[in-house]
């Protein structure tokens, strides 16, 4: 289990985190949304151990992270820019199993190729991420992500800079890759629609000093639908009652 | 449209020599100037000498000097220019001097390097490194520094280790900016040889035209500049060749992100 316990963070004057504590339990998707600039990015990159929190911790099964664990994987908000321009996409999908000794280069090849197949890539395994459209890209990062077979997933708004044809996709694309390979999803967003839509979990973050505002457990079925789970009452009570929250009005009706 | 326009240019890259060379031999054929000596003489100067014992003698002390020079100071500008890249603390303490070294026009060094090293192989060698190094650590450093840190994050947070993201983040990432280095530096390696060889040496390119020039050997010294044109040019265009394979991937990311 991952814990965030009391943890602040402050670059220097700037306290960007006050204070959030907040459980995720094996298996669950909590999406976490927030207005810009609130700490999300700061946030995931604590839970990662890629930065050091000015106060509180950050525990995985009961130790403290320092630094990435091998059980996390990360989704970084600028894909673009994680991505190595100097790999394929066959190579930076493999690059972070470089030092796996339980596979062998067949098997290894194999998990390659099955989560660009996952992410529907298997075409472009030979291109260099420049020859890549935007969604392209993003899916490239997370087909690496999900070739690292974390048990943690970590997304940081991954859908931000693509069309909203192209978003909708990725976001069933996810819905489809957490059913097929379990794992806990961490998934960061500004967009309230998305995180309702996506979630098991809402943890609604205020403006910095940044705090917990609320966290909703979504009432949803499982089974996701754009067009249908859009126009499910719950998501229209839920998507308004988080907007209310994030808007600091006082909810009508 | 863009076919053409390249099959242009190399028509063009090909042509502009051969119409000045043309245009020379007809402007100074009449003339039988001392100074301009009609080309005939020259390339008969060219054939005989350089293409003769001259390339044992000579051309071949010259580039080795370059090649030993230049090569000795990529290996250890890059080194230290890695050194230096991870390290703010370590860049900032070096950076005067790193600056002072490059803003210093090269041949400064010569008479130094004469009185200490003497004026044998080796201090002609070292001085080609001394001046070469410059260029190639600032481009590195450079290189170094400008690596996107998603990038780095990304190797962190996937478990690559150090010797791994050195090996395969870092240098990669700076390879484009340590090309740039070493072009500017080739070009200086070039310079650095024929001044050395022109004022202590007893063989090379540079000493032949020097010696040309005091024999009042006219062609000989015209065709001693050829040569040094003509060999600049095939160490800048292999170096191109290098780049180009090497960093394949940097020209289509540019292209891409235009
Ligand atoms: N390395 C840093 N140095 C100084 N300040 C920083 C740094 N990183 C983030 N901040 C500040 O911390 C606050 C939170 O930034 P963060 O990037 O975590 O927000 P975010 O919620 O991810 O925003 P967005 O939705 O725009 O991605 C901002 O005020 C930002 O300016
Ligand atoms: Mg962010």
């Amino acid at each position: 289990m991952l814990a965030v316990e009391q943890l602040g963070r402050d670059f220097g004057a700037v306290r960007a985190i006050a204070e959030i504590s907040v459980t995720f339990e094996p298996d669950r998707f909590t999406c976490i949304v927030g207005p810009s600039g609130c700490g999300k990015t700061t946030l995931l990159k604590c839970i990662s151990g890629l930065l050091p929190p000015s106060r509180g911790r950050v525990t995985l099964h009961g130790r403290p992270v320092t630094r990435p664990p091998r059980e996390m994987a990360l989704v970084f908000q600028d894909y673009s820019r994680s991505l190595f321009p100097w790999m394929t996409v066959r190579d930076n999908v493999a690059f972070p199993l470089r030092k796996r000794r339980d596979l062998d280069a067949a098997a290894l090849r194999e998990l390659v190729e099955e989560s660009l197949a996952a992410v529907g890539l298997s075409d472009a395994i030979g291109r260099y991420p420049w020859q890549l459209s935007g969604g392209m890209q993003q899916r490239t990062a997370i087909a690496r992500a999900i070739a690292y077979q974390p048990e943690i997933l970590l997304m940081d708004e991954p859908f931000a800079s693509v069309d909203a044809q192209t978003r909708a996709d990725l976001e069933d694309l996810i819905l489809a890759i957490r059913r097929r390979y379990s794992m806990t999803v961490v998934f960061v967003t500004h967009d309230i629609d998305e995180s309702v839509y996506l979630g098991d979990r809402v943890v609604v973050l205020g403006p910095p000093p940044t705090q917990v505002k609320e966290v909703l457990e979504v009432g949803l079925p499982a089974e996701r639908d754009q067009i249908t789970t859009k126009k499910d009452p719950e998501f229209l009570r839920l998507r308004s009652h988080v907007f209310a929250n994030i808007m600091n009005r006082e909810e009508q009706g | 449209m863009k076919r053409n326009g390249r099959t242009v240019l190399i028509a063009l890259e090909i042509a502009t020599p051969f119409v000045l060379v043309t245009l020379y031999a007809l402007w100074a054929a009449p003339r039988d100037s001392f100074f301009f000596p009609p080309l005939g003489e020259i390339l008969a100067a060219l054939r005989a000498d350089w293409f003769g014992e001259r390339i044992l003698s000579d051309i071949w002390p010259s580039i080795r000097r370059i090649l030993l020079g230049f090569s000795l100071s990529a290996i250890l500008a890059v080194g230290l220019g890695f050194a230096l890249g991870l390290s703010r603390r370590a860049r900032i303490a070096t950076a005067p001097l790193v600056e002072f070294f490059r803003a210093l026009p090269p041949p400064a060094l010569l008479p130094l390097t004469i009185l200490v090293l003497g004026v044998g192989d080796v201090a002609k060698v070292l001085l080609i490194a001394l001046v070469c190094l410059f260029p190639i650590l600032q481009n590195t450093i450079a290189g170094i520094t400008g690596i996107d840190p998603t990038l780095r994050e990304t190797a962190r947070m996937y478990g690559i280790t150090r010797r791994g993201e050195l090996l395969h983040v870092v240098l990669p990432g700076a390879l484009p900016a340590i090309f740039a280095g070493l072009r500017t530096s080739l070009s200086l390696a070039v310079i650095m040889m024929v001044i050395s060889e022109f004022v202590a040496a007893s063989n090379g390119i540079g000493f032949g035209i020097w010696q040309a020039k005091r024999l009042f050997d006219i062609p000989l010294m015209w065709s001693g500049i050829i040569i040094l044109g003509i060999l600049g040019y095939i160490l800048n265009m292999a170096l191109l060749q290098i780049e180009s394979r090497v960093l394949a991937w940097h020209r289509g990311a540019r292209k891409a992100a235009e």
